[in-house]
């Protein structure tokens, strides 16, 4: 494998002619080898090839292991069950494939959510994920495993994120070698950048994706590196699957084009390029047609449209190559490119202004714009600068989330240029891509995941393999060169080692064990953090006790439960959007809004009844037949992520499209307060008075007057709150979740 | 809906209770039966004897007590022992047994009838009760009405506070087909609308001329209540159809003005009748649900051609609905005959609104397709008329958007692209054939 690259930079320049050129033959196992066939080994009576084979495939076995089991922290601590918000849809909808099938789910429409809009779920949603799971779920029926889909769901993400591992030894042995495979895979299986959204529970779209991700890239730098059309056919079905999985795979039909287009201007285009390239993004694109949320998006919306400039671009050079073959004389030539490219991009460029101007080609979307500009949601969209994985990552998270890959990144870069080929150029790319990402939005941390475990891979195995050189050479010296041809294509590192220095080799020997030793610090801080950090079902809550005891909130699921035994079937909730899919999930009720924010006026209607007085919410609440409202609230608890500290989101939200709800009228100074000093319609606002409803009577924690707010820090500024249209009806054991009725109107007025 | 399921547990409940309840109040029989009246004094039962005998000549079986008897009580064992509540007791302070304001009006948003007759010194839990069902009495508690222009003509010069008024509301539903000819003698205190209030109507008006103040003292300063904002009589209907009327004067029930003659001042007809018993008459059958009380029953939508309700409709379905509407005559359901009932199509606003059709006997259907939205719909019918009970049906249903095999397979305009594929294709493999094998 490593020889192949060289040959790849020589057939860029010697044209089109070497389209029957077979792919490198397989990898003579030289490396790895002779890391690992030790002494010890010479015992049993395999052959070096085989025992090395044998140990390749028991490590990546464990790992496959280990990434599995080191996410079932999460059921070990709590219980088999399904996390946070997202993946309560994802699980509803999983359930209702495997129980109406699949027709019936791809025409799903729903009229429980966003009453009274209701959503077409089959074709707002992206069906990888449940597809997966159903299938998975069948075929262990099938086997006669009686499983329930729940646990099906709960160790999805889990058993893709073993899946995922394999594919970063693949990858890692494509772009590198099978060295640098084996610790990439060790490294991803760990990182807790990847755990935070694979953990057992999290079913997101994310746990297959990053799979998918991984794999299409695989695919296709496998492609590429070989120019075979299986390849690149293989490819576009892993695009399909990614497409299918998550709305993230623009980041796929970005970044190959763009890589080609790297490709085409360090004059590296080849046949193999070329085969790989149209290949994919024609099959690829038809495949992507096929997902109704996508649809014809795939050839209209601006964000697709570097991927089709660059395919024509590429047929251009296709044309080019040709003529250049045809026409021996070349100042003719470089006359006709400078008319051909003129022309080509001329052509391009009024397309996408014709298309654009004429709406054709849709413009890009705020997600994708706050993506380049990190500013941009902040100041124009406030429903995605509001979520909090939308934030700009603080370095302390990548610190988190990455720990010594973080600066064996840089070093891996370095052995990526040092060894330039096709496919360290594509790894390099997504690597510096996703990491500018990774720092836009913290959810985007997790698509760089990948891209540093395989560089900082790079780095460990290139300067492990470095330093063992080094001492095994010193070892062997006085023997004799017996072994030497294993190690001669290290050409550069043996030159440096025959000029042998005394402390060479102690030197190596120290720095081996700082290896080991930051490895290790590695495991350990990945199995802290996932174990700590990670694992946590944020619907259930856990704190510590005043005795060190661990103390387990149950509020949420208290409350749903209680909406669906205690209410019409009919009935509609009313909350922050951020409890929809749960309420529909597991209170099987109607809500107005859910986390599908497909409709900013009616998040912003719900923003405004939170942020109106009672008598101009109720208006609000009556048109749209909401009969319950549901607020969570961390008073008494401490709990931080309530509504009182989402309501400026509310109000923002709101005020984005009614104009009527003001920001500055609920701040003091610019200042967020709810004690005394609030503002007055603070004070008066409907959010304000269903947390606080009675709160003043209480006393929470001891020697605080009643009414002190945990969560804040500081006694709340209205404790006489009378509710004139709505009246409560039941509140969580912790007062985490508070559940008020709409009143109907009064009988005799 | 949940309105729908509740007439319906009415009605089997009704079905099983029959036996016992036959003479009570229910959805399906609606006029009271068991009425309790409560008095200051004895002597009412027989100065007022004419109204109540007309209440008892119609079948209406009445419980006469002191309104500060101890024994009394509205209910025992969770259920109401009377269907309505006659409060003839203008001065009572305080109610014997367990009955009190809260009391009284919880039976009213419980759906049953009350009628108030006050008087000058109207106690302030009289007023307190009318006020709940938003009628406000002159605060002045010795003012009384007064009208020196439409007063009634009398033999002694009086203070003027007999009044003879004849400005009614304008509805046959509330007061009868005949029109009332002689106007009705009213000697009380006069009241106003609180103005938040959409549900009390005001049945006798005073005329523009009159003020409510004390005749016993000097004017001194502008009375708060003038002209024809005064009301002297006045109705609630109740979102629960409860109804509940309200007057200023005990006396116009009174026998006596039953029976006197009267002249308006600056009339020359000199009635020999006064309006009072006609008048009185026809509200109380308006109050005990005798008459302006409407029922939908079998409200059905379906699809064109078929018979069944769907649980869903889809986008560009047509459809039909019906509903059938009854009105209570006293003794059995009438079919209700009007041209003005409108359905609505709802999703946050009326995607569609008709007049519904009527084969004169009560049945009221229309068709309409489907709008192309999809969402969640209502059927909703809101039929608010002066007089009548409104009737407010919502059914909620879902219209989903085409599935994918509704569409249409082949689209002729689409032909040329069809044609422009398989033409590659074949193309394509004849290319191929070509060039790998013609060497």
């Amino acid at each position: 494998m490593v020889g192949k690259p060289e040959s790849s930079n020589g057939t860029a320049k010697s044209g089109s002619n070497q389209t029957g050129s077979s792919p490198p033959s397989a990898l003579p196992l030289n490396l790895k080898s002779d890391l690992f066939s030790s002494l010890s080994f010479k015992t049993l009576k395999l052959k070096t090839k085989q025992q090395e084979l044998l140990l390749r495939v028991s490590i990546l076995c464990l790992i496959y292991i280990l990434a599995f089991i080191t996410r079932l922290f999460s059921v070990l601590r709590y219980e088999s069950m399904i996390h946070e918000f997202d993946p309560y849809f994802n699980y509803r909808t999983t359930l209702f494939l495997t129980q109406k099938g699949f027709y019936e789910f791809w025409n799903w429409f729903d009229s429980e959510s966003w009453y009274p809009l209701g959503r077409i779920i089959g074709g707002t949603l992206y069906p990888g994920l449940m597809v997966t799971a159903a299938i998975i779920y069948w075929v262990l029926r099938f086997l006669r495993f009686a499983v329930h889909i729940r646990e099906v769901c709960v160790l999805t993400a889990p058993f893709f994120a073993s899946n995922t591992t394999l594919v970063a030894y693949f990858f890692g042995k494509e772009i590198w070698d099978s060295g640098a495979g084996l610790v990439a895979a060790a490294l991803i299986a760990i990182c807790p950048g990847y755990i935070s959204r694979s953990v057992a529970g999290s079913y997101d779209n994310e746990g297959v994706a990053i799979f998918a991700l991984l794999f299409t890239f695989y695919l296709f730098v496998k492609a590429v590196n070989t120019g075979s059309l299986a390849w690149a056919l293989a490819s576009a079905f892993g695009y399909f699957y990614m497409v299918s999985a998550w709305g993230g795979y623009v980041f796929i039909i970005n970044l190959i084009p763009l890589y080609v287009l790297v490709l085409l201007i360090t004059g590296r285009y080849s046949m193999r390029l070329y085969v790989a390239y149209n290949c994919m993004y024609v099959l690829g694109m038809l495949l992507a047609m096929q997902i109704r949320f996508v649809g014809f998006q795939h050839v209209q919306s601006g964000e697709h449209m570097a991927a089709m400039g660059v395919f024509f671009l590429i047929q251009v050079f296709y044309f080019l190559d040709w003529v250049r073959y045809l026409l021996s004389d070349t100042k003719l030539f470089q006359a006709f490119l400078r008319i051909t490219v003129t022309t080509a991009v001329g052509v391009g460029a009024i397309a996408l202004g014709v298309g654009t101007a004429s709406g054709y080609i849709s413009p890009w979307t705020g997600r994708f714009y706050s993506l380049l500009d990190p500013t941009y949601a902040k100041d124009h969209i406030p429903i995605i600068a509001s979520v909090s994985e939308h934030q700009p990552t603080a370095w302390s998270s990548f610190m988190f989330d990455f720990h010594i890959l973080l600066f064996l990144f840089p070093a891996g870069l370095y052995f990526c240029f040092k060894r330039l080929s096709d496919a360290t150029i594509f790894i390099v790319m997504y690597g510096l891509t996703s990491m500018y990402f990774a720092g836009v939005m913290v959810r985007l941390i997790l698509v760089a995941t990948p891209a540093v475990c395989l560089i900082s891979a790079i780095a460990v195995s290139a300067t492990i393999k470095n330093l063992t050189q080094l001492v095994r050479t010193k070892s062997k010296v006085p023997q004799s060169g017996s072994s030497k041809g294993s190690g001669s294509s290290k050409g550069s590192s043996k030159a440096t080692v025959d000029q042998s220095q005394p402390f060479q080799r102690n030197g190596a020997i120290a720095l081996l064990l700082g290896a080991f030793y930051l490895l290790s610090k590695y495991a350990t801080h990945c199995t802290w953090v996932t174990s700590e950090a990670y694992s946590s079902p944020s619907i259930v809550l856990a704190a510590r006790g005043a005795h060190g005891n661990r103390v387990i909130f149950d509020d949420y699921r208290e409350a749903y439960f209680w909406l669906r035994q205690n209410t019409p079937p009919d009935a509609k909730v009313m909350s922050w959007w951020d409890y929809g899919y749960q309420i529909t999930a597991m209170g099987n009720r109607t809500v107005i809004v859910d986390n599908n924010t497909w409709n900013n006026t009616h998040i912003a209607t719900v923003g405004r009844a939170m942020s109106s007085y009672e008598h101009e919410a109720i208006e609000i609440m009556r048109s749209l037949d909401v009969d319950y409202v549901l607020v969570v609230f961390g008073g008494v608890t401490g709990y931080s992520s309530d509504d009182i500290n989402k309501f400026l989101w509310m109000v923002r939200i709101g005020g984005g499209v009614f104009p009527v709800i003001k920001e500055p009228d609920y701040l003091v100074n610019g200042e967020y307060r709810v004690d005394k000093g609030a503002a007055p319609k603070m004070l008066n606002c409907l959010m304000y008075k269903l947390c606080y409803y009675r709160f003043g009577e209480l006393t929470t924690e001891y020697g605080k007057p009643p009414g002190y707010d945990r969560a804040r820090g500081v006694e709340i500024g209205n404790k006489d709150i009378k509710l004139e249209y709505l009246e409560e009806a039941f509140t969580t054991s912790n007062w985490i979740v508070r559940i008020y009725k709409v009143k109907p109107p009064n009988n005799r007025w | 809906m949940s309105k729908l399921v509740h007439l319906l547990g009415f009605v089997t409940l009704n079905v099983f209770l029959l036996p016992f309840l036959c003479k009570s109040f229910s959805p399906e029989t609606p006029t009271d039966r068991r009425v309790l009246v409560l008095l200051d004094d004895l002597a009412i039962q027989s100065s007022h004897s004419l109204f109540f005998k007309s209440l008892q000549s119609r079948g209406f079986d009445l419980d006469f007590k002191l309104a500060y008897d101890p024994k009394i009580s509205l209910q025992r064992y969770g259920q109401y022992l009377y269907d309505a509540l006659i409060l003839f007791s203008p001065t009572i302070e305080g109610f014997g047994g367990s009955i009190d304001q809260a009391a009284i009006l919880d039976f009213v948003d419980s759906g049953h009838d009350l009628i108030i007759g006050a008087d000058a010194n109207a106690s302030d839990l009289i007023r307190e009760i009318a006020t709940e069902c938003g009628v406000d009495f002159d605060e002045d508690s010795n003012a009384l009405v007064i009208d020196h222009t439409s007063y009634a003509v009398s033999d002694t010069e009086g203070d003027h506070t007999l009044i003879a008024s004849d400005d009614f509301i304008n509805s046959n539903v509330i007061l009868g087909s005949k029109k009332i000819e002689a106007p009705v003698l009213f000697q009380g205190i006069g009241h106003t609308i609180n103005p938040t209030s959409s549900l009390v109507l005001k049945v006798l008006s005073a005329s523009p001329s009159a003020y409510s103040a004390n005749p016993k003292s000097k004017l001194s300063s502008p009375p708060s209540l003038t002209g024809s904002a005064i009301s002297l009589v006045s109705i609630v209907q109740a979102r629960n159809n409860a109804r509940v009327l309200i007057s200023g004067s005990l006396s116009i029930f009174s026998n006596r003005f039953f029976r006197s003659g009267v002249q308006k001042a600056g009339s020359a007809i000199k009635h020999e009748k006064s309006g009072n018993e006609q008048f009185l008459t026809e509200l109380s059958k308006w109050v005990f649900h005798e008459r302006g009380h409407l029922k939908a029953v079998n409200v059905r939508h379906h699809k064109v051609g078929e018979a069944d309700e769907p649980a869903v409709y889809r986008i560009n379905d047509d459809l039909e609905y019906s509903i059938d509407i009854y009105e209570w005559s006293g003794t059995s359901w009438e079919p209700y005959v009007a041209d003005d009932v409108q359905l609505q199509f709802y999703m946050m606003s009326p995607y569609v609104l008709k007049t519904l059709s009527t084969d004169q006997k009560g049945h009221y259907f229309t068709s309409f397709k489907v709008p192309d939205v999809y969402g969640v719909f209502q059927f909703k019918v809101e039929y608010n008329r002066l007089g009548y009970t409104s009737l407010s049906l919502s059914k909620q249903i879902p219209v989903r958007p085409f599935r994918h095999n509704e569409y249409e397979r082949f689209i002729p305009a689409a032909y040329p692209y069809y044609g422009a594929a398989f033409s590659m294709m074949a193309g394509f493999f004849v290319f191929t054939a070509i060039y790998l094998y013609n060497k």
